[in-house]
């Protein structure tokens, strides 16, 4: 099953680590990647810009509303994603599990199966 | 990263939190900080190995205040007791507590820190030393360095800053609406201080943090106050002028103009950043001198090559930055888009009038130089290029303008080359 693994962590914390620890955390995490991709078990991965350009249309009831920023005030931003190929939920677990320990500090991960999947036609 | 890397981070991403409602508790700067490092203290005590709290800010806080209170105290039986006034409350503690959850004052505390650094009382020099000493925890001796004045000098500017802002007084009633726009953008003018600090005299080589500081303040003015579009404008000017810093300077440390630059060494990464924010700040049709001089900025970035640039679109902009905020500095940048779609001539008939208005300021020099030595006209060109050396404000500067005497003095006379009109980073002042 497809599972989507969605990463939130304090942005306040992330965008104080330094250019060199910025750069070690997306090289331990693309170990795990490649461990992944080598197994024929990742999907799309994606790392998201900050917050602050993030852009909320929120419909409810006649036109929807464009507002600027995230749509929740939380102590911990949705930061970015991977969709990954698990049999069970354990290995989904253990995959979070793999990113969490190549990420420094605190951070959370929410595991979700994914329902619908179109496979990408896009390459940026 | 190690533990303790990770745990500095955090400190860091936590202490405009942490110390604006600090000092919102104890209404004394020195009072705050104190307690702030306090907590600090603790948490490189204690998160190590009971793991790091689940809102860190909240944990500091919690801490900071109970330590600040013990403080107030132990003086107390030394000293007859303060004000009370002096404190704004010290009711039970765990009422810190439930404020955190709601976390109202959560931006105004931010932003009150902010706009201490940013007091109108204060001259720029140390705003700049205060915001980076109080908002981002930067040493003395970092600043100091970056600076290039020693350690006692900083902390000397430092003490006159907060005896400076003390002795203003500060508002900590929340601030209405008027108040709250008035601080924001004394804000955003500090924070462009601060990242013009780092561009002039930091260089390329990244050794002072101011740039990245700037941005990391300005990102976090702009999840406070996020439907805010000279905000996006600011950091995305900054974002833009920022992602260049690897091609500004060649090995020997003099500044490549922008036309001469290796834009594979731009930062694509923070370019599409500023786009978002641009994007984003255009929908809201309230343009403003810093969502003009990011829109400049972008399109040198939409340049695959220097020959690429829009200077129709960039001469357009400059006339509407103009327009909302007429300055002698502005009219000279526009000058040269000018000199790129009407020529020399009519840039040198721009500037002309300015010449006694910014006859203290190396780029009209440079800039009219570069002009002159275009049509040229070396003795006169010549002369512009000596009194920018004397202007300089750094050796790199300096350097640059030598360059160009270098090049006038090879070639012979009467048979000018297309020399370089020089470029200033569109609206630095």
């Amino acid at each position: 099953m497809l599972y989507a693994v969605l990463c939130y962590n304090s942005e306040e914390v992330v965008t104080s680590w330094s250019k060199e620890e910025d750069d070690a955390t997306m090289a331990r995490l693309a170990i795990v990647e490649k461990k992944l991709a080598g197994a024929g078990r990742l999907g799309p991965v994606a790392r998201l810009m900050p917050t602050t350009t993030a852009t909320t249309l929120r419909k409810a009831g006649g036109e929807p509303v464009v507002l600027d920023g995230p749509f929740a005030e939380t102590k911990e931003q949705f930061l970015g994603f991977y969709m990954i190929d698990c049999a069970t939920l354990d290995e989904a677990i253990a995959a979070a599990k793999d990113l969490a320990d190549a990420n420094p500090g605190t951070g959370c991960y929410e595991i979700r199966p994914v329902m619908v999947y179109h496979p990408s036609s896009v390459t940026p | 990263m190690s533990d303790l890397a990770w745990i500095d981070a955090a400190l860091t991403g936590a202490r405009p939190q942490a110390l604006g409602a600090l000092l919102r508790y104890f209404r004394n700067l020195d009072l705050a900080e104190e307690a702030f490092q306090e907590a600090c203290l603790r948490a490189l005590k204690s998160w190590p190995d009971n793991g790091p709290p689940r809102d860190p800010a909240a944990w500091l806080i919690f801490v900071g205040r109970n330590s600040g209170i013990d403080s107030i105290r132990r003086r107390a039986r030394q000293q007859p007791l303060p004000d009370d006034a002096a404190i704004s409350d010290l009711e039970d503690a765990e009422e810190s507590l439930v404020e955190r959850l709601d976390g109202a004052h959560y931006r105004d505390d931010i932003l009150r820190l902010l706009f201490v650094c940013a007091h109108p009382e204060l001259p720029s020099t140390q705003q700049i030393a205060l915001a980076l000493r109080i908002v981002s925890g930067l040493s003395v001796k970092q600043i100091a360095r970056a600076f290039l004045v020693s350690e006692v000098a900083m902390e000397q500017r430092i003490t006159r800053a907060k005896a400076r802002v003390a002795a203003a007084g500060l508002a900590f009633s929340t601030p209405d609406a008027v108040e709250r726009s008035a601080r924001l953008s004394a804000v955003a003018a500090m924070i462009y201080l601060v990242f013009n600090e780092g561009y002039s005299t930091g260089g390329g080589r990244d050794d002072t943090p101011f740039c990245s500081e700037a941005i990391r303040l300005c990102r976090l003015l702009l999840r406070l106050f996020p439907g805010e579009p000279e905000i996006m404008g600011l950091t995305a000017l900054l974002l833009l002028q920022h992602s260049r810093a690897l091609a500004r300077f060649d090995a020997e440390g003099t500044i490549v103009l922008l036309e001469d630059q290796d834009r594979s060494l731009w930062d694509r990464e923070m370019i599409a950043e500023a786009f978002a924010l641009l994007d984003k700040a255009v929908r809201h049709g309230e343009p403003g001198p810093y969502q003009i001089q990011a829109a400049i900025a972008a399109l040198h970035a939409r340049a695959a090559r220097a020959a690429d640039t829009d200077w129709r679109g960039i001469d357009l902009l400059y006339a509407n930055l103009e327009h909302l905020q007429p300055s002698p500095v502005v009219t000279l940048n526009r000058a040269v888009a000018v000199a790129k779609t009407r020529g020399p001539e009519a840039a040198l008939a721009m500037i002309a009038p300015l010449e006694k208005r910014l006859s203290g300021y190396f780029h009209f020099f440079g800039l009219r130089g570069g002009l002159l030595m275009q049509l040229g006209r070396r003795g006169e060109a010549r002369a512009d290029f000596d009194r920018a050396i004397a202007l300089a404000n750094s050796a790199a500067e300096a350097a640059h303008i030598r360059l160009h005497l270098d090049r006038l003095m090879q070639e012979a006379p009467g048979e000018p080359r297309a020399g370089r009109a020089e470029q200033r980073p569109e609206g630095n002042p």
